[in-house]
């Protein structure tokens, strides 16, 4: 997912307060859960959820990169759907998914990182109530979004190392010196966050 | 000035230091030594991201025990790693994120980014995704994102070790002309040919301690 887009893009929904469209977020995932029940709703959106990403102007590339996993993920769910329940149904669940998880997307993709933490932050201050930290919290949520292209280039390093040693890439493989690698990134980080002052 | 005084470390039974007395107040410190020496532990001891099992670290005046946050205020932590130490996806996101606690209102967070960033010669990158920089500019990102807290100490572990020749010399001479005290760890031995003064590790322990041209020659004996 390339989170740098929020910064480099200009539309309509890019200008838009972040605090504004996660509300909207929290607010279309709710109605997506409770209101699309029927291929009606569903179609409706689907079509609503591809204007939205027409108005937030993303490049086709950083669209597919961004949502072909979730795509495989709904064909799956859709096709045991439609095993269990019938085609209707699939179609329902299906479109349900695609539209919760690409709206989260597209809210990300079209708002800078830095001012989802100031949202969050903002956001989540009746937290503090119950004695939970408002920015620790919007800073864990940044970390995992941020972290994503990371898992990524080290999971493309350790495909590479594989292939040097003549041994096929797959997830058995794979599997724990990603963990690893993953694990000591975060010590890594943790130690750099400190060294910032983020957690005093 | 910072002072150590009787520090020893350990990492479970391991003495990784051991019995350390100091007082850094010159503008330059360079400080050399084999790998597993203890020179990082020792860098990491400077900022609190590491506390002595015994002994005190201070940094004008203050504890690193029990001031740990005044005292990272004022000493900065550069990284071997610039990776490890970028957090958000772009270049003047990342800066701004060590402000995020500063109290400053957004258009002060954003003219104290470009500025921090121009002195860096890092200013038309602003938007570039982090993860698109090279390894100089990665670690200039990291610089940057200490500077913009203006520290009065910079300790800086291996800064340069995984840079190439260019960026390696770049980043040396913004280093070396920042206005601020400098404490380096380091393998080049001509940077630390630089420097005001050379501490040299071996076995957890100052072996030596003086003007770049003795402490690197005793260094070289230790290497024969």
């Amino acid at each position: 997912m390339s989170l740098a887009h929020a910064s480099t893009g200009d539309s309509v929904l890019h200008r838009l307060p972040a605090g504004r469209k996660l509300v909207a977020l929290l607010v279309a995932e709710v109605l997506v859960a409770v209101a699309v029940r029927s291929v009606t709703m569903a179609v409706a959106a689907l079509v609503v959820t591809a204007v939205l990403w027409s108005l937030g102007r993303v490049p086709v590339r950083v669209a597919w990169t961004s949502l072909r996993l979730i795509l495989v993920v709904a064909v799956l769910v859709g096709a045991a759907q439609w095993w269990y329940a019938g085609g209707a149904r699939a179609f329902v669940v299906a479109s349900q998914l695609v539209v919760a998880v690409t709206l989260a997307v597209l809210v990300t993709l079209t708002t800078r990182t830095g001012d989802l933490l100031s949202a969050l932050d903002r956001g989540l201050q009746p937290l503090r109530r119950l004695g939970i930290d408002p920015a620790r919290v919007s800073l864990t949520l940044a970390l995992a979004l941020t972290s994503v292209p990371v898992v990524s280039r080290l999971l493309g390093e350790l495909r590479e190392a594989a292939r040097a040693r003549g041994i096929r890439p797959g997830p058995v493989v794979l599997g724990v010196p990603l963990v690893v690698r993953t694990v000591q990134h975060a010590d890594q980080l943790g130690e750099a966050l400190a060294a910032r002052g983020v957690d005093d | 000035m910072i002072r150590l005084d009787h520090v020893t470390h350990r990492y479970d039974d391991r003495v990784v230091l051991d019995a350390v007395d100091l007082e850094l107040s010159e503008r330059r410190v360079a400080v050399i030594g084999a790998n597993g020496s203890g020179k990082s532990t020792f860098a990491r001891l400077l900022n609190g991201l590491v506390l002595p099992s015994e002994g005190t670290v201070r940094v004008d005046g203050l504890d690193t025990v029990t001031h740990g946050a005044q005292v990272r205020r004022k000493v900065g932590f550069l990284f071997t790693n610039p990776e490890a130490q970028i957090v958000m996806p772009t270049v003047g996101e990342d800066v701004a994120f060590s402000l995020r606690r500063s109290g400053l209102r957004a258009e002060q967070v954003r003219a104290k980014v470009g500025e921090t960033l121009r002195a860096l010669d890092l200013d038309g990158l602003q938007d570039r995704p982090s993860t698109h920089l090279s390894g100089g500019q990665k670690q200039l990102l990291a610089l940057a994102s200490m500077l913009v807290l203006e520290p009065d100490v910079l300790v800086c572990d291996e800064p340069t070790t995984l840079l190439d020749l260019r960026h390696s010399r770049q980043v040396h001479g913004i280093l070396a002309a920042l206005p601020l005290q400098l404490v380096l760890v380091t393998h080049d031995l001509d940077l630390a040919s630089d420097s005001d003064r050379v501490l040299v590790f071996d076995e957890g322990r100052v072996v030596a301690d003086g003007a770049p041209a003795e402490a690197i020659a005793h260094y070289r004996g230790l290497a024969r």
